[in-house]
């Protein structure tokens, strides 16, 4: 029964299940088909709120009508609901003339699983000055459990702030490439631009590289990359919560 | 029977659901809620700031954990790993209460987001008390089961739900839940008198009440249909159902719901406090007979 009532629930085409009482069975399951579906789409909306803000709520839900029904959650847990939505928008004919939405998806995304990542204390900055006394190179360092990463080639930090409140609506200058660290040290997430060769720096250090390993990678990829700079935002920022020899 | 478990009470006063959106409202008003709750599955992040409001209202407030998600009433076995999230939210808030309902919501790995109803014989009736009863264990305490709102049945049901609630309950220690606005929204839906219906339910092992606004609309044949939406302020008919209710049992922890277009504290906080006025007076009875 469980399994006719499910598959009809998610798919409107299909009659509802043998064995149902009511003055119209149609229209009382439709009750619950909606539940589903609705209820799915404003969890999708209220973690993806720019995606929705660029494409306009009616679409939005249109859309996700039809994610919904491709990919319902696979867990109670909705809070990271919407993992592959990003793949699916990248792949959805109609909003191909919007290429970007994909990567501010992914950003909700981040932002979502840095909201709800663990708590754990940043070292404070002044900790950088200590490290100068050991053999740097050597050394790893753990980043936030919030800390998030993510490489665009468009500018979509300006996209999202702009999308959600956080910035004025205006034409944006530079449509450029964008490396944004999501961080939440303490209870606000923020979305930081980072400088040439540091997504790749961090990225390094969040897979266990030393320092030495990680800041070769990011020179390798940007010649300016400024690694004092990089050390020292790292700290200020509060993205390092442990060094390790 | 889980006869060693504890009890699990709430004070029987009139609580409301918390909303983040209220966090600041309800920390610095003058009127203090009977008693919070929350949804279980909204608060199993690893951190952040869900568990550190959470925590400071646990501190002031006792709190009701209710479930949405467990799929008690699903043909499948239930889901291990969430059965341990809700274990550890337990254990970290120690709540007063920790409630689900009598539905399903999973299906072949699928969480559909919605408590979906299930036909009530003999069969279905084994594995609910066999879902309540790993509940109980893997939590430690006992639980309480909420009455669904419904918007059809099956013909395979051949229990009436008042006796299949009260039959999980006698089995297996649980409480109940007895959801006001759900029994009016199943039985105007099904064609029956609500009144009748909570002469029959097994009002000793109430452990909570819920309120909550509905929708009512039409089908296409002229009928009511009423749509448990959580989004309105509780209705007149409702309110007449908890009186004459609350006349028979004395006050009872009761718990004003808001899931839908989450109106400002102080709309909440009346709708509470007029749940309140009633259990005031339940109360001023009781002692007068």
């Amino acid at each position: 029964m469980q399994a006719e009532f499910a598959t009809a629930l998610l798919d409107a085409e299909r009659q509802p299940p043998a064995g149902l009482l009511a003055a119209d069975t149609t229209e009382r399951f439709a009750v619950y088909r909606n539940n589903v579906v609705s209820g799915l789409i404003r969890a999708l909306a209220s973690g993806f709120p720019a995606t929705e803000a660029i494409v306009g709520a009616d679409f939005f839900a249109a859309m996700a009508a039809i994610y919904v029904r491709v990919s319902p959650p696979a867990s109670p847990v909705l809070l990271d609901y919407g993992a592959t939505l990003p793949e699916f928008l990248a792949g959805f004919e109609p909003v191909s003339e919007l290429p970007y939405l994909a990567d501010v998806a992914r950003l909700e995304l981040g932002y979502t699983r840095a909201f709800h990542a663990a708590d754990a204390a940043p070292l404070p900055p002044g900790r950088l000055n200590d490290l100068t006394t050991h053999r740097i190179g050597a050394l790893r360092v753990a980043l936030h459990p919030s800390a998030q990463i993510l490489r665009s080639a468009y500018p979509v930090a300006e996209i999202w702030a702009m999308n959600t409140g956080r910035a004025p609506l205006r034409e944006i200058e530079d449509w450029a490439a964008q490396d944004i660290l999501l961080l939440r040290p303490q209870h606000e997430v923020a979305a930081i631009l980072l400088a040439p060769g540091e997504a790749e720096f961090l990225r390094h250090l969040q897979a266990g590289a030393a320092l030495e390993q990680a800041a070769t990678a990011a020179l390798t990829e940007a010649g300016d990359f400024d690694l004092g700079a990089a050390l020292a935002a790292m700290f200020t920022r509060g993205t390092v919560i442990a060094v390790t020899d | 029977m889980n006869a060693m478990l504890p009890h699990a009470s709430l004070p029987p006063r009139a609580g409301t659901a918390f909303k983040p959106l209220h966090f600041a409202a309800l920390q610095s008003g003058d009127v203090a809620p009977g008693f919070l709750e929350v949804h279980a599955e909204n608060y199993m992040g690893d951190g952040g700031l869900p568990h550190a409001q959470l925590g400071k209202l646990r501190t002031d407030h006792a709190l009701s954990l209710h479930g949405v998600g467990l799929s008690i009433g699903g043909a499948a076995a239930l889901d291990r790993d969430h059965l341990q999230r809700l274990r550890r939210l337990c254990d970290r808030y120690q709540p007063h209460s920790f409630s689900e309902h009598l539905a399903w919501s999973s299906h072949d790995g699928a969480f559909l987001n919605d408590l979906l109803p299930l036909p009530y014989t003999e069969d279905t009736l084994r594995r609910v008390i066999t879902h309540v009863e790993q509940t109980q264990t893997a939590l430690g305490r006992r639980i309480l089961l909420e009455n669904p709102a419904t918007y059809l049945q099956f013909a395979a049901s051949t229990i009436p739900e008042t006796e299949f609630l009260a039959e999980i309950a006698a089995r297996t220690g649980c409480s109940l839940l007895l959801d006001v606005t759900n029994v009016l929204v199943a039985c105007r839906n099904r064609g029956e008198d609500p009144h009748a219906y909570l002469a029959r339910f097994p009002l000793q092992q109430v452990g909570e009440i819920h309120l909550a606004g509905h929708h009512t609309t039409e089908d296409r044949h002229g009928a009511a249909l009423l749509i448990d939406d959580h989004g309105n302020r509780i209705a007149a008919e409702t309110w007449q159902l908890y009186e004459s209710l609350l006349a028979r049992t004395g006050p009872l922890p009761t718990l004003v719901e808001w899931d839908n277009d989450v109106p400002d504290w102080n709309v909440l906080l009346t709708e509470a406090q007029a749940a309140q006025q009633l259990l005031d007076r339940a109360a001023r009875n009781m002692k007068a007979a």
